[in-house]
């Protein structure tokens, strides 16, 4: 009784699962060396490039100190670095899971009631171009010099906008088939949630998140030049700075460059992830 | 195998409140009209009388906007009528919908893209509560019985449009529903593997003995599958003809009952119903595929 379509099937079958057969398990692995390795390598050119300028043209440390010096600040200075590193990281990661839960807390009410999400997309787009970080100062009288709260909320809301947008907007991505699909199979409010919406959903949250793990550490990072305690990577540039130590304050920056790109390529790799089969 | 016998569609008329029970369908006096942007109204649907018998397969044919994906869809449930009856299987649509009394596949295969095609197909399994070793059980039998066993760990951007469309056919079987609904399920693929799905699905429904309600726009197609033909014309949507077509048993039909003389008179028939017999000389017409 089914002896007509196999041979067919079988036929027609056979060239894509032979195209298909790659192992699965090495692709995110591969994607996340394919990701980090071209800017390491790009980095590396330019930094060969500016020794070879800095050198040849004999520019005083002040306009440009040379990679070689940077260097040695670095190694010099490493557990500093590190530490400072930390202290950015840890107030950019608290900022961004803050800003990331209030961000999809806040798009599923928007998404379930429409007077909210009247109410809320406004002041987000008007939070969404204020300059975050020039509420420092009068954060840091708020809580305290001494407190890394105010840092963190600066974070958090930095984070929050492309979060609590990009969730929303997938919220409302579940294609018609599928809704009608989950009435056919009465499914109840909470099934069709589980089994579509927030499916359907996801890719735009972490897309949403990515574009926030960098605002996050760019918003920590900048607002310790304004004031706050004096421990983190903003901290220590403006430092270095100010007491002429160029090239320190260099090797600093080097330390929130590594930092940016850890938090970007973790996020991004999150995102390749869950949106591998769409 | 266990095919139930074509009953006489001259039953079809007699409209015995009690013997609907025993009929798939039964559509009666269903408008449907669509309120506009301003108040502008659009009668999709009007004076609708249909009866669909246990075990029939009944295609729905008609040019664009002819009514026959909303005709679908008010069985369905996922659209009301603005007035007239539907029952499935002697309950209202609504009902039946609720007590899961239909498998519906849609133009669009519509599986979900983050599930693989074993856990598309028990998606409504899943949802009614079925254990995950009886899951198993039914997934393993339905992607044999669509030929495609050696894929059920795939996700659909994996497949072709043919073998997507087949989980989802497998998918509207998972239930072992008696009545399966199709809504141009395979509108969107190729000439070639369109008659091979078609003959996979006159095989998939001798074997399960579900009645079917299946729209599409080709004739070929209607006269191929069908007992009975439902012709509908547009503007505003109704029934205008109904052809008895019945080339045999669906086990028996095979490929080369694409070129045997009942076939070709099958589709004249239809299309001299669609356009008038002066029609079926001139040709194609508008809206309708005559491939």
């Amino acid at each position: 009784m089914t002896g007509l379509p196999d041979a067919a099937i079988a036929t027609q079958l056979a060239p894509p699962a032979e195209r298909r057969r790659r192992g699965p398990g090495d692709r995110p692995l591969r994607r996340f060396i394919g990701l980090v390795v071209p800017p390491i390598v790009l980095f590396i050119v330019l930094v060969l490039l500016v020794e070879l300028v800095v050198v040849a043209a004999g520019i005083p440390p002040f306009v440009l100190a040379s990679p070689s010096a940077i260097w040695g600040q670095l190694v010099q200075y490493a557990p500093q670095v590190l530490q400072a590193t930390l202290v950015t990281g840890l107030n950019a990661l608290i900022g961004l899971v803050i800003g990331a839960v209030i961000g999809v807390l806040l798009a599923i009410v928007a998404s379930f009631i429409r007077a909210i999400d009247g109410m809320l997309v406004p002041i987000v787009a008007a939070v969404a171009v204020v300059p975050i970080v020039a509420l420092a100062p009068v954060l840091y009288t708020m809580f305290g010099s001494t407190s890394e709260v105010a840092r963190i909320i600066i974070a958090s809301i930095a984070a929050f906008v492309p979060v609590f947008l990009n969730t929303l907007r997938g919220l409302r991505q579940v294609r018609p088939v599928h809704r009608d699909l989950m009435r056919s199979y009465a499914a109840t409010p909470r099934q069709e949630t589980r089994a579509v919406t927030i499916p359907s959903a996801l890719p735009h949250f972490f897309t949403g998140l990515r574009i926030a793990s960098s605002l996050a550490v760019i918003s920590a990072l900048v607002a310790e030049y304004f004031g706050g305690p004096r421990q983190g990577l903003g901290s220590a540039i403006t430092t270095a700075a100010a007491s002429s130590a160029y090239a320190r304050a260099w090797a600093f920056v080097i330390g929130a460059i590594l930092l940016g790109l850890v938090f970007f390529a973790l996020t991004t790799v999150i995102e390749r992830i869950a949106s591998r089969h769409r | 195998m266990s095919t139930s016998a074509p009953q006489p569609s001259a039953a079809a008329t007699g409209p015995t409140p009690p013997a609907d029970a025993t009929e798939a369908v039964v559509v009666r006096g269903v408008e449907r009209v669509f309120t506009g942007a301003k108040g502008a109204t659009v009668t999709a649907l009007t004076g609708i009388e249909l009866t669909v018998h246990d075990g029939e397969f009944v295609s729905l044919i008609g040019p664009s906007g002819c009514g026959k994906s909303t005709l679908l869809r008010l069985i369905a449930d996922l659209d009301e009528p603005t007035a007239g009856d539907i029952r499935v299987f002697g309950r209202t649509a609504r009902q039946a919908r609720i007590d899961q009394a239909y498998g519906i596949a849609f133009q669009q295969a519509g599986l979900l893209p983050w599930r693989s095609v074993a856990a598309n197909i028990e998606l409504p399994l899943q949802l009614h509560g079925v254990g995950a070793s009886a899951r198993r059980a039914r997934v393993a039998e339905l992607v044999e019985l669509v030929g495609l066993s050696d894929f059920a760990k795939h996700y659909p951007d994996q497949l072709s449009g043919g073998m997507q469309q087949r989980v989802a056919i497998a998918r509207s079987l998972a239930e072992s529903p008696r009545l399966l609904l199709m809504d141009e399920p395979f509108g969107a693929l190729d000439e070639m593997t369109r008659e091979r799905m078609q003959t996979e699905l006159l095989r998939i429904r001798a074997e399960t003995g579900a009645a079917v309600v299946f729209v599409t726009h080709s004739i070929p197609e209607a006269v191929y599958l069908s007992d009975r033909v439902v012709v509908m014309s547009p503007r505003p949507g109704r029934i205008t003809d109904e052809i008895d077509v019945r080339l045999g048993e669906a086990a028996e039909r095979g490929e080369d009952l694409r070129e045997d003389t009942a076939f070709f008179e099958g589709v004249t028939a239809v299309r001299e119903a669609l356009h008038g017999p002066q029609a079926s000389s001139a040709g194609a017409a508008r809206g309708v595929d005559v491939r």
